[in-house]
């Protein structure tokens, strides 16, 4: 698939369609492709699709957005819904983006394949169904479905939300519930809650990756930035900071996230943040009714239309109690 | 840099008993700012404002803090004091050292405490405060009642005669609500709609009165002078202009098993109806689930008949939008539900009926022509059993915990007329306490007991059961002889317990007015603003606001029209000068804050923007501050934090709480 996508990035840069193409980099490892920008057919020898481009370009396109000409952005189903999320907000220009709905049929996660036990990785190829990974001790072959990203677990369907053309076939690779881990952490007590997230939340080292890949994150200056703000980053004065910079995160991505999962995917403590996010969505489904934010750019979202059979505010307390 | 002077007022000893006056000037003397602070046993005096301008005079205050009562007491005048010593009013805070403080604590010590604190989370806040400058908005010049009862129609005819246009909206065919419903009145006894349809003619007939029957308020927007209404006139599938009411359709419809809204249920109407004889309009409507023309599409025998070709199957629902200045709810009542009485067994026999569906079997144009009579086999009791406080101050979750305020009298009242009517008819009520306040309540319900021999038993009925020879046994405990009793009765008439119209809920929603936990419309102040609710513009008539009974509600509903035409007198309006406001630079523009606004006050334009050298064109929001009145739902639904409210910014709300805590 990734000369077919080289081929037509060529051409539509050939023809003028686009001025510039947004996508995947070989990195310095098979594993770690990055997203780049590439403005000539040149530059594109070095573009990658594998299973290991994760990365949602959907943000970029904020960027892109304001530069002169049409950018060709790769987009994945689930990044899709992301897309749409920021057409909604006003972020991203329909008519700056020419999208090409790119098949996927489930990212890797590299940390899974370390997990194995297999260290000195030189190279990694594979089908869509395995990959063999060559290491300085020889070669290994993994089942993809046993090293997906957790996302990719709980995927949201083969079908791309917005797009303008497609190539390649995709897959949906749910195999599992998507609020079981939600639930798992409903059920603890109080204590075992605070105990839970104390333990996660206390290895963030702060580095913002999560809020600057998330796509809902996306204010032109974050409150955690801003000197108008006592939120403003800072030196931690108490190990309560950490927690309160991503519960508020998650407040102010409630109602917007997707659940893209990318949070997790960059996080370099390996935090559970998307446990966060899906929390508000199951609440937000349970109390409004079913509701999936990007799947379409004309919806409103439910925490922002108010509407008679809304859930009343006694909910909170009632909830609270149980 | 502000110069603060705090002022705290003993209140008498309201505030001075539980609150250490000179320690709380002592501390907020040690305040960043504060430059004066002084204590004076009524700041609220004539005496006490003029320490403010003294303090101005002398010491250049720039900020002023009172602690004192709650703002919704003394704000304006303290405010109006400083704008008189030449402070902008919006520099003055009160800190509520009364109803948030000084009542609630009995030790000095931890009033005073509590005091310090509040003190300075105020001065924290003026701090940070800037002069403000009301603006001025337009008042439309009519008004708008909702619920076309007795207490809609006295409230549009006192508006409507002192020369404002009025617009009555009514959800069912015809006006006259409850009251038409009910056969005579206490303590006087005349019939009821003897004394209610003059006034529902007179309403018709008033040049200034407008009456949508069969419509419901949709949708409302706007704020005080100038709230935008959509009413949903729904068809009636007559063309009202033509339709000369002769009432030959009704006759010759042949769906007529429809239960009567206006008898309770106890009777039948056909599928194309007028409610009752004197409704107004006199202009049927067609019940299209009833109606066979609309069920099978055979049938149109009323076209047939309508001599002035009056009926339009095709009539589809109509939205009118109109401006209001003022909006008055008058949207009454209904009983609740007795399902969950089964002990009363209301559900099991046709002979145990609420009060108000005795109205109708007592009433000549009721099911029964009037003759008191058992539903079931239209035998003539000889025995009528009424059992007081059904559903009303109850303590669980079945009934309500309020008393229905009205049931006393009305069940005296039909324990009378009964008595009087038929002297054979032997009358029990049970009883938890008899409340007659009220003019001549209490003479009445002693006619009832001297006069009539009414039987009253102080205690409840545990249960009614139905006997295979048609009786009902009831089954009650008599707390004064402290026994249990067994009554054979040939009817169980039950004093249901009255609740706010279902429709109050959505229709509070629509009008961001706040109710209480038994769905009652709330009153901006319980003593001093009764007929107000606390969102401005909108003035309370009637039972929405509390049981109350007719002489009550009228008083009531004049009481809200004379709110109503005060506001409509008035050209313009001083407007909240405490709007939100976005930061350009921090604004997204991505329409969150629109979407949430209920005034419609914020639209988005593309500027060109100097973010820090960086000039772009961006999508920014703008806040119209005509519109604006201050809710504040824009700025947490702000992602960005761009979002802010004059007066009431973020970083005031968070100085007030640093203070609290620090």
């Amino acid at each position: 698939m990734q000369e077919q996508l080289i081929n037509r990035a060529k051409e539509l840069l050939a023809d003028g369609t686009v001025v510039r193409v947004l996508g995947w980099r070989r990195g310095d490892m098979d594993y770690n492709p990055e997203v780049a920008y590439f403005n000539s057919a040149d530059e594109l020898n070095d573009f990658v699709y594998n299973g290991f481009c994760g990365a949602n370009l959907s943000k970029y396109m904020i960027e892109a957005s304001k530069l002169e000409g049409r950018t060709l952005v790769f987009l994945k189903p689930c990044d899709t819904y992301s897309f749409n999320q920021l057409l909604t907000e006003h972020r991203v220009d329909r008519d700056k983006a020419y999208i090409i709905g790119v098949g996927c049929r489930g990212k890797l996660d590299i940390e899974k394949i370390k997990a194995q036990g297999i260290t000195g990785i030189t190279g990694i190829t594979g089908t869509p169904d395995a990959v063999k990974v060559s290491t300085i001790y020889g070669d290994f072959d993994i089942a993809c479905k046993d090293i997906r990203l957790e996302r990719c677990h709980v995927c949201k369907g083969k079908e791309h939300r917005v797009y303008d053309e497609l190539i390649g076939e995709s897959a949906d690779t749910r195999d599992a519930d998507r609020m079981a881990g939600v639930e798992a952490i409903e059920a603890m007590s109080p204590e075992e809650k605070f105990a839970f997230f104390r333990a996660e939340l206390s290895k963030c080292i702060r580095c913002n990756a999560c809020r600057n890949v998330c796509p809902a994150c996306s204010c032109r200056k974050c409150v955690f930035d801003s000197t108008k703000f006592d939120s403003a980053q800072k030196a931690n004065t108490t190990s309560f900071e950490e927690k309160m910079f991503h519960i508020i995160r998650a407040f102010h991505v409630a109602g917007r996230c997707t659940d893209c999962g990318e949070c997790s995917r960059v996080c370099p403590q390996g935090i559970p943040l998307h446990l966060f996010n899906r929390k508000f969505i199951k609440d937000i489904n349970e109390l409004y009714g079913d509701y999936q934010a990007g799947e379409s750019a004309d919806q409103r979202a439910p925490l922002v239309s108010y509407t008679f059979e809304d859930a009343e505010p006694g909910i909170v307390s009632e909830r609270g109690s149980k | 840099m502000q110069r603060i002077g705090v002022f705290v007022c003993h209140c008498g000893s309201n505030i001075a008993a539980t609150v250490d006056v000179k320690k709380v000037v002592e501390m907020a003397a040690r305040e960043p700012s504060v430059v004066h602070a002084e204590d004076y046993p009524y700041m609220c005096s004539e005496a006490g404002q003029a320490k403010i301008a003294q303090a101005v005079a002398e010491k250049g205050l720039t900020g002023i803090v009172v602690c004192s009562c709650s703002p919704r007491m003394h704000e304006a005048t303290f405010r109006k004091a400083a704008e008189r010593a030449g402070i902008n009013p919006f520099m003055v805070e009160i800190a509520n050292i009364r109803e948030h403080c000084s009542w609630i604590h009995k030790n000095i010590e931890e009033g005073t405490e509590k005091a310090i604190i509040l003190a300075r989370a105020a001065i924290a806040k003026v701090n940070l405060n800037a002069p403000l400058f009301p603006g001025e908005s337009r008042v439309t010049k009519r008004a708008l009642v909702i619920g076309g009862g007795i207490a809609g129609i006295q409230s549009a005819l006192d508006i409507a005669d002192a020369g404002y246009e009025v617009d009555i909206v009514e959800k069912t065919p015809s006006i006259g609500g409850r009251m038409a419903q009910l056969d005579k009145t206490f303590p006087t006894l005349d019939c009821s709609a003897c004394i209610l349809t003059p006034k529902m003619v007179e309403a018709a007939a008033h040049e200034k009165i407008r009456i949508y029957t069969y419509s419901e308020v949709e949708k409302i927007s706007g704020f005080v002078g100038d709230f935008t209404v959509d009413i949903r006139k729904k068809a009636r599938s007559i063309d009202a202009t033509k339709c000369t009411g002769c009432g030959v359709c009704q006759e010759k419809c042949h769906s007529k098993k429809s239960l009567s809204e206006f008898n309770r249920g106890l009777g039948t109407r056909s599928a194309i109806y007028t409610p009752f004889a004197q409704a107004i309009p006199n202009v049927p409507v067609i019940d299209r689930e009833a109606c066979i023309k609309f069920k099978t599409g055979k049938c149109g025998v009323c076209a047939k008949v309508c001599a002035a070709g009056a009926i339009d199957y095709e009539q589809k629902d109509e939205i009118i939008t109109e401006k209001y200045g003022a909006i008055v709810v008058a949207t009454g009542f209904d009983t609740i539900k007795l399902d969950k009485y089964d002990e009363y067994a209301y559900n099991q026999s046709k002979d145990v009926i609420t009060s108000l569906e005795l109205e109708r079997v007592m009433n000549a144009a009721g099911p029964t022509k009037g003759h008191l009579e058992r539903l079931s086999d239209g035998k003539h009791p000889e025995h009528i059993v009424f059992v007081q406080c059904v559903g009303s101050r109850c303590s669980d979750e079945r009934g309500k915990p309020y008393c229905s305020k009205i049931c006393c009298m009305y069940t005296a009242k039909h324990a009378m007329l009964i008595r009087d009517k038929y002297p054979d008819v032997k009358v029990t009520v049970f009883y938890i306490d008899v409340r007659t306040p009220g003019k001549n309540f209490d003479e009445f319900y002693r006619r009832a007991v001297e006069e009539y021999g009414v039987n009253y038993i102080k205690g409840q009925v545990g249960k009614v059961a139905p006997q295979p020879d048609g009786s009902l046994l009831v089954q009650a405990s008599d707390l004064l002889d402290n026994k249990q009793i067994k009554l054979k009765a040939d009817m169980v008439v039950l004093a249901t317990a009255i609740e706010p119209d279902p429709s109050v809920r959505p229709l509070a929603t629509m009008l961001t007015a706040s109710i209480d936990t038994n769905n009652f419309l709330t009153e901006a102040h319980p003593k001093l603003r009764p007929v107000e609710s606390p969102t401005a513009g909108i003035f309370l008539s009637g039972v929405c606001q509390g049981p109350k009974d007719i002489p009550e509600t009228v008083a009531q509903a004049g009481a809200a029209a004379v709110k109503a035409i005060g506001l409509l007198a008035k050209d313009k309006l001083t407007t909240n000068p405490c709007t939100a406001k976005a930061d350009e630079l921090l604004c997204n523009g991505c329409s969150t804050c629109a979407n949430v606004c209920p005034y419609g006050a914020i639209s988005y334009e593309t500027k060109l923007i100097n973010d820090h050298g960086i000039r772009e064109d961006r999508r920014v929001a703008v806040v119209n501050n005509a519109l604006c009145q201050g809710c504040g739902a824009c700025t947490v639904a702000c992602p960005s934090g761009a979002m802010d409210l004059q007066g009431f910014s973020n970083r005031q709300i968070i100085a007030e709480v640093d203070a609290i805590c620090r």
